[in-house]
């Protein structure tokens, strides 16, 4: 306890909290986005991989529960460190301010919490799957047939979901938000830990660069690809008609999409 | 040369203060930033006028008194040198030129563009020293000192505590100060016995007086005068880490000996 409170009382110590969360949080978006990227396959494959994570509530709900540990303290930490560095500073500059500082490090805050707002939004979405929010229909009537057990069809509800454009637009405005978080962020976590010498600072600069790209490249190309239809028009206009049905036929539409997209 | 001055004046803490501007005399191109100022006030003070108060010592970029934000850069246009060694050839005839204080609420302003800084000097007195006895001076090399950590110290030691990197900040942290303070020892031999104990009371002392925190946005190596590096915040950071972990040192019960 005592250590806990020594940590969190300091604003050196709150950065390592920042630092190690945010650490914790990169890498739940690396493996979340390998996830994701299965949508460029086969629809079995990312449907598979999602009733896998579902078929293991403990898995499942021990890693949501610590990702919602992560970001409550991200948050917490974020929003008090905010608040003591704008204390510091009563009156500012006419003159203009900080000087040489990128914008990304200045507007950590607003970049987070567009992050924050998205993350909420990206749960109704796609978690919750609350029909008012998605702009096209009830994601909950999307089943398929897996191994013979119906199961939600998580490939139609990404591949119907990005076909709206504000839907893509605030999933693309998100992600470059993230990018600008991560590329000052990912260095600035080095520094907040100590881990950082004349020598180690230019790969750890050039390794946020790289890993901000990659992660928003990744992103961003899901969303893309299927607004631009190249990833599963076909079954997105078969998968619409379960919109308007009360109880799909997921059988028949399985075995329709099949003979068609397995080239 | 001529320039124009938009100042900020201000009597007293507890008074309202506001910006000023002023046209200066012909001006030699080859004087210091302050030297003009000189010029200004000295104008000023033949007019009946109050002289515009600022901070200054050595004039030489080695005391740290001087300040300054300078078209909002601390210490003027250039990089690695302090505003005492700013010369008016860096401007251009005509020139407007925005004067303002150091800007924190741990530097409260005193006049105009003087603001007090014993937050710096009490964050020394924390832990900004090595305990030893004096007497005669020791041998040269009785204590072997890597060369490279004698290079890094002696950087940290340029620090002349004048506060631009506060106040360049944008949250008006002191990291780089304190890091610089804190590496400066704790890189030499004779500064290792009081080595986790100084950055724990530095830091703590740093944190009491209001300072904000770190955001690494490069502002303050950007503007320091003696060009210290980022890297020695990381350091100061890592040796805090150490130092929270270690805890505060066993209690004694009684006396010592002696
Ligand atoms: C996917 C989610 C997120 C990731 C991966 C992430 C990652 C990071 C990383 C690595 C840092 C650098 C830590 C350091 O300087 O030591 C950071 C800083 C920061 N994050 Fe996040 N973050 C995320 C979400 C958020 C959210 C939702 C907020 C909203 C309030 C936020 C606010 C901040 C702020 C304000 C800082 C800068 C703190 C400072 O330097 O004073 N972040 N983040
Ligand atoms: S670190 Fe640089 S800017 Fe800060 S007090 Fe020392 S000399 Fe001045
Ligand atoms: S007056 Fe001494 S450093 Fe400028």
């Amino acid at each position: 306890m005592n250590l806990i409170n020594r940590v969190w009382q300091s604003s050196l110590g709150k950065k390592y909290i920042m630092a190690l969360t945010g650490c914790a949080l990169f890498f739940f978006l690396i493996g979340h986005l390998l996830g994701n990227l299965q949508v460029f396959g086969q629809p079995e494959l990312i449907n598979t991989y999602a009733h896998f994570l579902k078929s293991k509530p403990g898995l499942l709900w021990g890693a949501r529960l610590g990702l919602l540990a992560c970001v409550g303290l991200h948050i917490l930490a974020a929003v008090q460190l905010t608040a003591m560095n704008k204390e510091a500073r009563p009156q500012g500059y006419a003159g203009g301010s900080a000087y040489g500082a990128s914008k990304a490090s200045q507007y950590m805050i607003v970049s987070g919490l567009v992050i924050l707002a998205f993350v909420v939004y990206h749960l109704a979405h796609f978690t919750a799957l609350l029909p008012g929010v998605n702009g096209t229909g009830d994601f909950r009537k999307l089943t398929t047939v897996l191994h013979g057990q119906t199961v939600p069809d998580v490939y139609a509800m990404m591949i119907l979901g990005f076909q709206v454009w504000w839907v893509v637009a605030f999933y693309l405005i998100a992600q470059w938000m993230l990018f600008n978080h991560l590329g000052h962020g990912l260095a600035s976590m080095f520094q907040s830990l100590g881990l950082r010498n004349h020598v180690w600072w230019p790969r750890v600069q050039g390794f946020a660069k790289l890993a901000s790209i990659g992660i928003f490249i990744g992103y961003a190309i899901i969303p893309v690809a299927i607004f631009l239809r190249i990833v599963g028009a076909d079954y997105a206009e078969k998968a619409k008609h379960q919109f308007s049905q009360s109880s799909p036929p997921a059988a028949t539409l399985i075995a329709e999409v099949n003979g068609k997209e397995a080239k | 040369m001529k320039v124009t001055l938009k100042v900020w004046r201000q009597k007293n803490a507890n008074t309202p203060g506001g910006f000023k501007t002023y046209s200066s005399p012909d001006l030699n191109e080859n004087m210091s930033f302050l030297e003009m100022l000189d010029v200004v006030n000295e104008e000023l003070a033949n007019k009946g006028e109050e002289p515009i108060a600022f901070d200054h010592d050595c004039r030489e970029g080695i005391c740290g008194t001087c300040s300054l934000v300078i078209d909002g850069k601390p210490h003027g246009p250039h990089q690695g040198v302090a505003t005492c060694q700013t010369y008016m050839r860096s401007f251009k005839n005509g020139d407007e030129i925005v004067i303002e204080p150091f800007r924190a609420k741990a530097f409260p302003l005193i006049k105009d563009l003087v603001v007090d800084r014993a937050a710096f000097d009490r964050i020394q007195h924390a832990g900004g020293f090595i305990s030893v006895r004096t007497g005669a001076a020791p041998d040269a090399n009785s204590i072997p000192v890597p060369k490279e950590n004698a290079d890094l110290a002696m950087d940290a030691a340029q620090c002349i505590g004048c506060g631009a990197c506060v106040a360049a900040c944008k949250n008006a942290s002191a990291m780089l100060f304190v890091a610089a303070k804190v590496s400066h020892l704790g890189l030499m031999p004779q500064g290792q016995p009081e080595r986790y104990k100084r950055v724990k009371a530095m830091v703590d002392q740093m944190d009491a007086e209001g300072f904000g925190g770190c955001t690494v946005t490069g502002s303050c190596e950007a503007v320091c005068p003696k060009e210290i590096s980022l890297d020695f915040i990381a350091r100061m950071n890592r040796d805090y880490g150490v130092a929270l972990l270690k805890g505060e040192p066993k209690a004694m019960e009684g006396g010592g000996v002696g």
